[in-house]
């Protein structure tokens, strides 16, 4: 800060006088993070964040020639691609960061899983992670409607009709989201609302509530690493990781604009209510291993319906994350907690092989 | 003598506590009120078209096919069985309600989101879905197919 306030001398006095720059540069240099094996992890957290910038900024500049309703949502789109000056290249950078940001929120949730990161007393950290992955997840099934081509317009269907089979609310709820018991152009206006009014507002609620936790607890030491005393230090966050930071956003920049580049987001066919769903009709690829799940699940379970029992399964495993925190005490306790891990693994596993599944298993079968 | 006062003055002070909490809570009830009603879609006019005739000749429909058709706002699938017969059924499927089509190679109706199977009554034999498809009762007359909704 001495440099700084050489520099800009009387500027800097005057800012800082009314702003407190002196203790916000404090607050920075103060930050630190601890140096071990698994350091590494701790860059997700920034990654996830720079990709939601990309979104935030990509997004702004869809605005500016997205039309949202049935009779010309595709058309602005179709126009945006093909007319508008780099129009295709900002509308894949939208997409695949998009994808990646979701990709990268969930190793950053399972990193925090085996690192234990959760522990106390960073519970509200993982509550306020865990909202802003399922509001990442929603960013994704709104927008994806948004082009209103064929594959979307079914996704949502499926999506939207999923709400429909909770019991008692979940038709009351599948109507509101949807703006009626069918996927029409009223969705789209809503899901359009969703997208760029009400989850933006709750993503600044919970990612102010998520970094200032953050900031307040510093970064969790995992506990064998505790145990086995093998931290090797501690690194300054400002600027020695700082800097760490931007070399891997820039790496992931010149990944989007490469993926970008080569694989551009396609548009596909203009939405049509009376066409049957298309063959090999798949969602966003972080749902397709409920999807997958759901194909293979019968028509009964029991007395239930099978779908019901899917969905609810799906929706107890979520709330059990949800809690891992209050859950999972022995690793509170400072023992180590090897039954968890294979837990965790058994997740990841699983999902891996069900989206495995879901792009490998022929759909006509 | 001071005690009553500040006993006056806690009652007095509880009481405008009460209205104040009142007032709040009447506030934000006036507010959400309105405006979750305002988040329920009204009901639009469904549909209560209890026939619809297509524009098409019967003789137009190749045996072993099955082609979309519109009933009132929702989608409808006409079946012509490898035997000959004329069928109709909603085209929802019963499962996560995507958009039935009609597979050739299986003379069955076949949904392509997850892979359930309906017979040529419309009964769900393979897969998730749960129930059978609605089935419409399928009318010719002259050189029109009139679809109705079985009464």
């Amino acid at each position: 800060m001495a440099t700084m306030k050489q520099r800009f001398g009387t500027v800097y006095e005057w800012l800082d006088e009314r702003l407190g720059l002196k203790a916000m540069g404090e607050l920075a240099e103060k930050k630190d993070v601890p140096v071990h094996r698994h350091t590494i992890w701790y860059y997700l957290g920034g990654m996830t964040l720079f990709l939601f910038v990309i979104q935030v900024a990509t997004g702004i500049l869809l605005l500016f020639y997205y039309r949202p309703s049935a009779e010309e949502a595709y058309e602005s789109v179709q126009f945006l691609m093909a007319e508008v000056e780099f129009g295709w290249l900002i509308r894949s950078v939208h997409a695949w960061s998009a994808n990646l940001m979701i990709f990268t929120a969930f190793l950053h949730l399972f990193s925090v899983l085996l690192m234990r990161s959760y522990r106390k007393p960073r519970e509200i950290t993982w509550l306020s992670g865990f909202a802003l992955l399922g509001i990442a997840m929603a960013f994704g099934f709104t927008g994806y409607l948004l082009p209103w081509n064929e594959l979307a317009f079914f996704a949502t269907r499926v999506g939207t009709q999923i709400v429909d089979v909770v019991p008692i609310v979940g038709s009351f709820i599948g109507k509101v989201l949807r703006g009626g018991s069918d996927v029409t152009g009223a969705t789209l206006t809503r899901f359009y609302a969703f997208h760029v009014a009400v989850l933006p507002m709750l993503v600044t609620v919970f990612l102010g509530v998520h970094l200032f936790m953050v900031q307040k607890h510093g970064m969790s030491v995992p506990p064998d690493v505790e145990r086995q005393g093998s931290q090797r230090g501690i690194m300054r966050f400002f600027p020695s990781f700082l800097l760490r930071d931007l070399v891997g956003w820039l790496v992931a920049l010149a990944i989007i604009a490469a993926l970008a580049a080569y694989f551009p987001a396609h548009l596909g066919e203009k939405a049509d209510p009376f066409t049957p769903a298309p063959i090999g009709i798949k969602p966003e690829w972080y749902f397709m291993f409920m999807f997958q799940t759901l194909k293979y699940l019968p028509a009964h379970i029991l007395w239930f319906e099978g779908e019901l029992v899917g969905i609810l399964g799906f929706g107890l495993a979520g709330a059990a994350l949800l809690l891992v925190p209050f859950i999972e005490r022995r690793s509170q306790r400072g023992k180590p907690s090897r039954w968890f891990t294979w837990v965790v693994i058994g997740i990841i596993v699983y999902i891996i092989v069900l989206t495995y599944l879901g792009y490998t298993a022929d759909p006509t079968q | 003598m001071a005690n009553n006062v500040g006993g006056a003055r806690q009652s007095r002070r509880g009481f405008i506590n009460w209205i104040l909490g009142t007032s709040l809570g009447g506030l934000i009830l006036a507010v959400l009120y309105p405006v979750s009603r305002y988040l329920v879609p009204p009901a639009a006019g469904e549909s209560t078209a209890a026939t619809v005739t297509l524009s098409m000749k019967p003789e137009d429909i190749p045996a072993n096919s099955g082609q979309i058709f519109k009933f009132g706002n929702q989608p409808g699938i006409l079946v012509r069985t490898p035997s000959g017969e004329l069928r109709a059924f909603a085209a929802s499927c019963t499962h996560l309600a995507c958009i039935v089509q009609y597979r050739e190679d299986l003379s069955r109706v076949w949904c392509a989101c997850h892979n359930g199977h309906f017979d040529l009554n419309g009964r769900n034999v393979q897969g998730p879905p749960p129930a059978p498809l609605e089935a419409y009762v399928v009318n010719v007359r002259g050189d029109e197919i009139v679809i109705s909704r079985d009464a």
